[in-house]
Parts: C-alpha cells; structure tokens; sequence
C-alpha cells in the first residue's frame, strides 16, 4: 500500500512538472499582461506538429524545440502589435478581445489538421522510450523529460523575471503600467516582448506534448481547462505557484485516480481550485 | 377528275391536318428526347455529413473515401437507375449537434435522393429521427445499437455487431479466454468514458457475469486522461487473469505504453481498444503490440478473402496517402463500401426512387458485398455478430508493410475465419 502512494505521487510529480510547463504561457499572457489568450493550447500543439515534421526530417525533438523558441517568440511579439492595435488601443471590450483568440484557436486547428491531416502524430526516439528504475520506483522516460526540461524553464523564467531589467519591468508593467511609464519605459513594449515570450514557452511545451502523448489538432483543448486552472490558483503571474500548482495538480489527479476512480480526477482537481479561490481569490501564490 | 371546291377545302385541311399533326409528334419526340436525356443526365444526388475534423476525422476521412471510390465504380457502369450518381456532404466536425442541420439541409435545400449516416453511433444517432420522420432509409456507417431506442425499420447498420452488438464487441475476447486451461477466474473491466467505451463495457460485465468470472476492478477514465499509469497500477494491484480493455485512439497507445512501463502481465489483455485498427498506431506502438488480443473487423488473412475486398483495397491504399487517410484502410472504409453497395442493390432491385420500397427490399435481402454476405434483423443490425478477435504476433519493428499481409494480426475467432492460435498467457516481446 505505501509502495503504490509514494509511486502514485512520484508518477503525479512528473505529470505535475508537464502541466507547469503547458501552463506557463498563459501564466505569463493572462496573469500577467491581462490578455484572455485561450489559444495557447493550439500554438503549443502548433508546436507539437512543427517538431513532429522536423523529427521526420532527422532533427532531434528536443533540439528542434529549442531551435523553434525564436520564431514562436517573434510570431508571438507580431501577433501581440496586432492584438494591440486592434482592441487594446482602441480600448474595446474585453470580451472581443478573447472572441479574438477563440478564432485564433479555430483557425489554427482547421490550418493544422489541413495542413497534417487528422491522425494522431507520436514521437518514436530512442530516449522516450523504456523506464529507469530507482528504488523500487518505475520513471518512464516520456515522463522524465518533461521534468527535466519543465525545471530548466522555470528557472530560466524565474531568474529572467527577478533579475534581468527586461523581466523586472514585465512584472512592474503588470502591476502598474502608469508607474513604468513614468520610469520612461513604454509598457506597450515590454508587454510585447512578455507575449513573445509566451508564444516561446509554447514551442518547447509542445515538444513535451509530443512526447508525453500521441497529438492531433484539436488536443489543444482538452488543456484548456488545465492551463487556466493553474495559471489562477497559482497566484496570476506566479512562475513559482505555476509550478508548485501543477506539480499539485498533478498529484492530485493520480491519487484520486488510483484510489477512488479516474472519472473522480478532473472534478477532484477543479474542486480543489474553486475551494482555494473561495478562500484565498487571489490564489495560492498571488499578492 | 376536277375536284369541288369542297373535297379541295377538306384535302387541304387534312393536309394541313398531317402536317401539323407530323410537326407535333416531332415536337413531342424532341421534347421528350430532350427531356429523356435530361432525365438521363440528371445526376441521382446522394447527401451526407462525415466528420472531415475533429477526434472522428481520421475515421470520417477514410469513409469518405470509400464512398467515393463507390460513387465512380457506379458511375463507370452507367450510373444508379441509369442516372450518374452526385454525392452532396458537409462536414459535421465530430459533433453530434451539427447532425439535424445538415440532414435537414440536404434534405430541404439540396433535394438529395438518398441520405446516409455520419460514422459512429454519436453522429449517426440525431440523424435517426429524422429518416423516421421523412420516411427514408437509411444506412448506417459503423455504429454500435444505434437504433435501439427509436426501432426505426428504415434503417440498416453496417457494422458486424449483430442482433446484440454491445456482448458482440467482447463474445471473441470471452470465448477464447474461457477455453483455455486453466480457465481465467478474474477479469478487470475499464474504459474511456464514452458512448462506444460504455457499451462495450456494458457488454465486458454481462459477459463476466454469464461466464462467473469475478470482477476485480470496473471503472472508466476520462477521456482527456493524459498519463494512464494510474489507471494501469490500479488495476495491476487487482492481479485480474484477464483485463477488458474498452479505450479510444487517443488513450489507446497511452494504455500501451503505461503496460510497458509497469510491466504489467495479465494472462490475456485487450479486446475493446479503438485506434489499433489504424496504420497510425500499429506503426507508432510496433513491437508493443505483441500479445495484445484485440476486436478488429478485417484482417488481411488467408481466411478473409471475400470476392471484391482485394480490389477495394488496392484502389483505397492506391489514393489514402494522398488523402492523407489512414493507409491500410481495413477498419472503416470496406464496411463503409459495402453499406453503399447495399443501398445500390436494393435501388437497382426496385428500380425506382420509393424510400419504403427499397427499404423494404433491405429488409428481407441477403446481398453480397465486399465484406461478405450480409442481411439485416428487426432493428437493422445484421442478423449474426461476425467481431473478429484478433492476436498481434510477430510484430518486428515499426514497419507498416508487415501489417498489410497476413501473420501479424492472426485471427483467434469466430471458428469460420480463424487463421492460427493464441499465444497465452500475454506474453510481450518488449522487455
């Protein structure tokens, strides 16, 4: 019994690790800019087909992740001066600004599956496959990337953010954009930058989709949910609550899987969220 | 003889008579000659949705194929009722909602002859009610039970599920099972949380119950599941003899995959996993596929081959790539052209466009198609289950050429088609 806990929660860690990194675009686009960015399901399973096609081309998956952050980083910024210029400055309703996205999302599915074709796509490398064993503990390796790679974004994010002049007028801009404008930085700008940064987080989260499941174009949504979720009890803007909230996510779904039934998971996890924001609105790690 | 003035008016009228009588039967012929060709031209117009995206897509694809490799085999010999057949088809994206719309379009707007079904029992069903409605036939394209609540006696199943193809889907995977020694004293029962994932978990329990075989673990998983390995430890912690597996596409290889990686070794596993049945995940999973018993509906064994299938499938493989359909084409797209050739046969048997007649004639008629011969029963599944259970052997690597011949996917039942013997208990060849 308490070898198939602390499996059940060693297996929800490594889930965990995966929705963190699936989670952190929106974490960045929603928590902190404020932008409704329900598409970001679909740029990371955009994401997800680009590195599937350069595999089959002989890139290594993950390389062509990497290699992929600059352009999804540069789509990002050029769909950020349109957003902008079409509903921010114009200071239009909220709302059109996510019916934006939500056609985004469409058009990048229908774009995917004409352009793919509508079967599932799975990544066959040497490296996902088989499992370490350590301690009596089965680590597949599908799940073990997604960790590694999942911590290295996150660290990389967090010193990017806390450290660097760019990433502290991000986080600034968030909190007051008048101020940074005041300190003669243009918010506008460094919101964009923040959205390009987002779009990049989608390629190598596709990457890791890719590994961790088989994809088609339309899988973006059933994370939709999930991303949102923990973006929001994570404290809107959080790299820390993003990852500790998807590490908790995660657990959460396998043990309640394991010992009540699976079809309980998704309602055990929401539950979770809605008795936290009950208590705490601005979430976990939120200020 | 100098004619009267009188014969004269009469022998000119008659002329005239003649005349104009001659030019009114010319008239008449041209403009039934005209009206016959337009007849004859006018295209007898076929209407249905198929889901072309979405989860469905990559079945509704290859369907659409099929029918239309139907469409030009009816066509190159002159047509349906001598009219060259036209197929009108929106698609439904995999939703369920999108189906009275479009029936209702086609049926209003685009004036179609005939409709068939949607693929799958989620899409077929709405459409139901309104065939029932209008009084029209209709085929449906691979579903399980679809009919059962409306027992609408205009519309036809293609799908081997038989008169109760929710215990058809598992009757294989039980069967071989209880025949071996020692029998199987256990079985874990779980699946997606779907309509075809319940039904065929419905099924897995009657037959557990039938049989006496204690159930160790029953519970569904939500289809958005991303990691099964909880799943898999659950029910590994159960030690059942046999695991029902009832998974879609998406979850399938997961499944598969979450096996491997536990180790996990029941004596017999599979029976109910969509998705093993597409070139995708058999080349995806290869070797892992080694062991699993699986429900299939063709094989491509010595036992299977029925006149026309071999010339379907050369001309399906022949465009599915280009298509970007599933290249095998062994699933859906045979059962699919045979529902087509059913409904072609019983139109070309009346001989005219009369919904109920042709429904009729479907009703009482055994027709030869290309998966076989096929007649229906009262609620318009055929009237005997014919599920293969299959057993995936001597899979080498991730090749997709040693899935199109035989040896790869042996046939363990039914006894008419079986082509080789289980290997039990499960035994894997990925270590």
């Amino acid at each position: 019994m308490q070898q198939l806990l602390i499996d059940t929660m060693v297996s929800g860690i490594l889930l965990g690790s995966f929705y963190a990194a699936m989670a952190v675009g929106v974490t960045i686009a929603f928590g902190m800019l404020d932008i409704t960015n329900i598409a970001h399901p679909a740029f990371i399973v955009l994401g997800a087909f680009i590195v599937f096609w350069a595999s089959g081309a002989g890139v290594d998956p993950l390389l062509a992740g990497l290699a992929l952050m600059p352009a999804f980083y540069v789509l990002g910024r050029l769909l950020f001066r349109f957003y902008h210029a079409s509903f921010e400055r114009r200071g239009t309703d909220a709302m059109l600004g996510l019916a934006f996205f939500f056609g985004l999302m469409f058009v990048t599915e229908i774009s995917l599956a004409l352009a793919f074709g509508v079967d599932l796509r799975a990544l066959q490398t040497d490296y996902t496959q088989g499992v370490m064993r350590v301690a009596g503990l089965v680590l597949p390796y599908r799940m073990l990337i997604p960790l590694g790679i999942s911590l290295a974004l996150f660290a990389s994010l967090i010193v990017f953010f806390q450290r660097t002049f760019v990433g502290r007028a991000i986080v600034a801009g968030s909190q007051n954009a008048l101020a940074l404008r005041l300190m003669g930085i243009d918010p506008v700008r460094t919101r964009e930058i923040a959205f390009g940064l987002s779009a990049a987080t989608a390629a190598i989260a596709g990457t890791l989709l890719l590994i961790v499941q088989p994809v088609e174009a339309t899988t973006g949504r059933e994370f939709i949910g999930r991303v949102f979720a923990i973006c929001v009890l994570g404290g809107l803007g959080s790299m820390t609550g993003t990852f500790v909230i998807g590490l908790v996510l995660g657990v959460v779904e396998h043990i309640v899987s394991t010992y009540w039934g699976p079809s309980w998971a998704p309602a055990a996890a929401f539950g979770i969220l809605l008795v936290t924001l009950a208590i705490r609105p601005s979430g976990v790690f939120g200020r | 003889m100098k004619l009267s003035t009188f014969s004269v008016f009469v022998l000119a009228l008659a002329s005239r008579m003649r005349a104009l009588s001659r030019a009114a039967c010319i008239g008449a012929a041209l403009l039934l000659g005209v009206t016959g060709s337009a007849q004859a031209a006018d295209p007898l117009k076929v209407g249905f949705s198929m889901p072309l995206t979405g989860a469905l897509a990559s079945s509704g694809k290859a369907a659409l194929l099929a029918i239309q490799i139907w469409a030009e085999d009816v066509n190159a010999k002159g047509g349906l009722l001598k009219r060259p057949v036209q197929l009108v088809y929106y698609d439904d994206q995999s939703s369920p909602a999108a189906i009275p719309g479009i029936y209702t379009k086609l049926i209003e707007i685009d004036k179609v002859d005939f409709i068939v079904s949607s693929y799958g029992s989620g899409l077929m069903i709405p459409a139901i009610p309104l065939a029932q409605r209008r009084g029209l036939a209709l085929m449906g394209m691979v579903g399980v039970a679809a009919n059962r609540q409306f027992k609408y006696d205009g519309f036809f199943q293609i799908s081997p599920g038989g008169p109760e193809p929710e215990l058809e889907f598992s009757r294989g995977f039980f069967e071989v099972a209880m025949a071996q020694h020692p029998k199987p004293a256990s079985v874990a029962i779980v699946g997606v949380d779907l309509e075809i994932g319940q039904v065929a978990m419905g099924g897995a329990r009657e037959w557990a119950k039938r049989l006496g075989l204690k159930v160790v673990y029953d519970k569904s998983y939500p289809a958005n599941i991303v990691d099964l390995s909880p799943v898999v430890r659950a029910v590994q912690a159960t030690q059942p003899d046999l695991v029902f597996v009832a998974s879609f596409p998406s979850d399938t290889g997961n499944f598969v995959r979450s096996v491997h990686d536990l180790n996990f070794r029941p004596k017999m596993m599979g029976g109910g996993m969509i998705g093993l049945q597409y070139a995708a995940l058999k080349t995806q999973l290869g070797e892992s596929l080694n062991g699993l018993v699986n429900y299939e509906f063709y094989s491509p064994e010595p036992t299977m081959q029925v006149a026309g299938i071999g010339e379907f499938l050369s001309k399906y493989q022949g465009r599915a790539a280009k298509q970007g359909v599933d290249p095998l084409g062994f699933y859906v797209p045979p059962f699919v052209y045979a529902a087509m050739q059913v409904l072609e046969q019983g139109v070309e048997s009346v001989g005219r466009n009369d919904q109920k007649a042709i429904a009729a004639h479907i009703r009482k008629t055994e027709f030869n198609t290309v998966v076989g011969k096929i007649s229906f029963g009262p609620e318009g599944e055929w009237t005997r289950g014919r599920y293969l259970l299959t057993q995936y052997q001597n899979v080498k690597g991730n090749g997709l050429d040693q899935f199109r011949a035989a040896g790869t996917n042996v046939i363990l039942s039914p006894p008419e088609f079986k082509s080789g013997s289980v290997i039990y208990p499960y035994a894997p060849t990925v270590k």
